[in-house]
């Protein structure tokens, strides 16, 4: 048993860590105007713009991961710029992997940042316009310490999807060793040649792991609720 | 002198309205804006903060605030709004709140001590009463020593006591920063204890507009005294009987006949009335 467990490659792991973080502060940074924009808007556009932020939840990984191939390769437009001006290749590397999980993992972060904001009392941002605050400073002193419950949960989310992905990243980054083999592709792997103790305790992993997160995110919310009240 | 001739289409409730507002005020007024729910009084407030788009010109002083081709933006009008509801920042403690308009400590201290809340100052919004938020929502407005001061129904939240208390407050902040001040408010005491003018609107108009005795008082001329109350209680004592009635805020004891008694029925609305003392004959 303890040979076993000293067997285990952790490099999937860290991998799947190393791109779950990266997404989920490029996605936050993304996502913050973007949730604002679409909390505070009364624009005709704005369902247009929910639509499409929402797609990810309910296209299949493959389609979504087929078009993000299709764009980002060598052959089209968008990847032969990103490789001629900046020498920069976004398909079957690490960096692929980043571009389709901010895709996939974009509603994520948004919905709950959104919803956080709408409800936000409008007066109180109001206040703080009265009180000859811009706008960013509103988000981020007024706004955001009075949305943590939301904020966490998007924060978490994101993360816990992206770690959780497996369709996108095997189209775009398919299963190159600490390269864009994430754990999840590795768990896939083991099943594909019979190697079922390594698939139990990467699984059992990923469980233990994305179950003390939620429940920490559940517990934060509750002590949060009981306190704004 | 606050110069204000604007004009906005609303579609309210009561369906399609024309906000026209025409009206200069002086420094150091308290105006009071009564009128029916959906009148506009709310959002001639709003338009004055710059929260609202309207059509027209807002000049205060010799500043510009809107005309047809600035609109100055709500942050660079220096304002205060006391919201209905507070509004404050459950985020920061009360003193947090007031120094979030202006790092002006000695101001904030001041402006607490004026409205007994100094000792709350550490405290969260969310652990004061109705009456300490609102006035800490009041001192908040001061804070950046606006020019103008607005106040959507301040206290129409809070029970009686707790209005008086803060219109004495309100009277006392008044003298002291003479800040003009436009309420909105429903309550004719609070009116004419505050305000030295009052304006009513009525589907976006300005129907009558001058001090708060000739506004409020409608009874004027008629030689009568009339009060609209419920009846709570009949007491038989000894050979006539005291009915009980509430008006306003205030229970009256009122003497009534057997005979009357027969048709009164408790909790049902009454009116009390005293017939002129000194007729007047009128041609």
């Amino acid at each position: 048993m303890i040979d076993m467990l000293q067997n285990i490659e952790f490099a999937p792991f860290i991998l799947s860590f190393k791109l779950a973080g990266l997404t989920t502060i490029i996605l936050f940074m993304i996502s913050l105007p973007l949730s604002w924009y679409l909390s505070q808007t009364k624009s005709k556009i704005k369902p247009v713009l929910e639509a499409i932020t929402a797609l990810p939840i309910v296209l299949p990984p493959s389609v979504l991961g087929f078009y993000i191939l299709v764009v980002l390769s060598q052959n089209s437009p968008v990847g032969s710029f990103f490789e001629d001006v900046f020498d920069i290749k976004l398909v079957f590397n690490f960096t692929g992997l980043v571009v389709a999980s901010c895709f996939y993992s974009l509603p994520f972060m948004v919905q709950p940042l959104q919803s956080g904001f709408e409800s936000i009392n409008k007066n109180m941002l109001e206040a703080s316009y009265v009180a000859g605050k811009g706008k960013i400073e509103t988000i981020f002193k007024v706004a955001l310490p009075n949305i943590k419950p939301a904020l966490l949960t998007a924060i978490i989310v994101t993360f816990a999807h992206t770690v959780g992905e497996f369709g996108v990243v095997l189209m775009v980054g398919g299963s190159i060793p600490n390269e864009t083999k994430v754990a999840s592709v590795a768990i896939y792997e083991m099943v594909e040649i019979m190697d079922y103790t390594g698939a139990h305790i990467y699984s059992a992993i990923m469980v233990l792991i994305s179950f003390i997160v939620l429940l920490s995110v559940y517990i934060f919310n509750h002590k949060q609720k009981k306190s704004f009240i | 002198m606050i110069k204000i001739n604007i004009n906005k289409k609303l579609h309210g409730s009561n369906g399609n309205m024309n906000l026209d507002i025409n009206l200069n005020i002086k420094e150091n007024d308290f105006v009071s804006l009564s009128g029916e729910s959906g009148s506009g009084k709310t959002t001639l407030l709003r338009i004055l903060a710059g929260l609202e788009t309207s059509t027209g010109t807002i000049q205060i002083g010799n500043e510009i605030w809107q005309d047809e081709k600035t609109c100055l933006a709500t942050q660079k009008r220096k304002i205060g709004f006391v919201f209905q509801d507070y509004a404050l920042f459950p985020n920061m403690s009360v003193e947090e709140n007031l120094l979030f308009v202006k790092n002006d400590k000695e101001l904030a201290k001041h402006l607490l001590e004026i409205t007994q809340l100094a000792n709350l100052s550490k405290r969260l919004p969310n652990t004061l009463s109705g009456g300490q938020k609102q006035r800490v929502s009041l001192c908040r407005a001061l804070m950046n020593k606006p020019k103008l001061l607005l106040m959507d129904e301040p206290l129409s939240a809070l029970d009686p006591t707790m209005r008086t208390k803060l219109q004495n407050e309100i009277l006392a902040l008044h003298k002291e920063f003479g800040t003009t001040t436009i309420m909105v408010s429903h309550d004719p005491s609070e009116i004419y204890r505050l305000s030295n003018r009052v304006i009513v609107l009525d589907h976006g108009q300005i129907i009558n507009d001058g001090n708060a005795k000739d506004v409020l008082l409608k009874t004027t001329g008629s030689q009568k005294f009339s009060f609209e109350g419920e009846l709570l209680d009949i007491i038989k004592v000894d050979v006539v009987y005291i009915a009980i009635v509430s008006i306003g805020q205030q229970l009256v004891e009122v003497v009534v006949s057997s005979e009357e008694v027969k048709d009164l029925k408790i909790g049902s609305q009454v009116s009390i009335s005293t017939k002129a003392f000194n007729p007047t004959i009128i041609h």
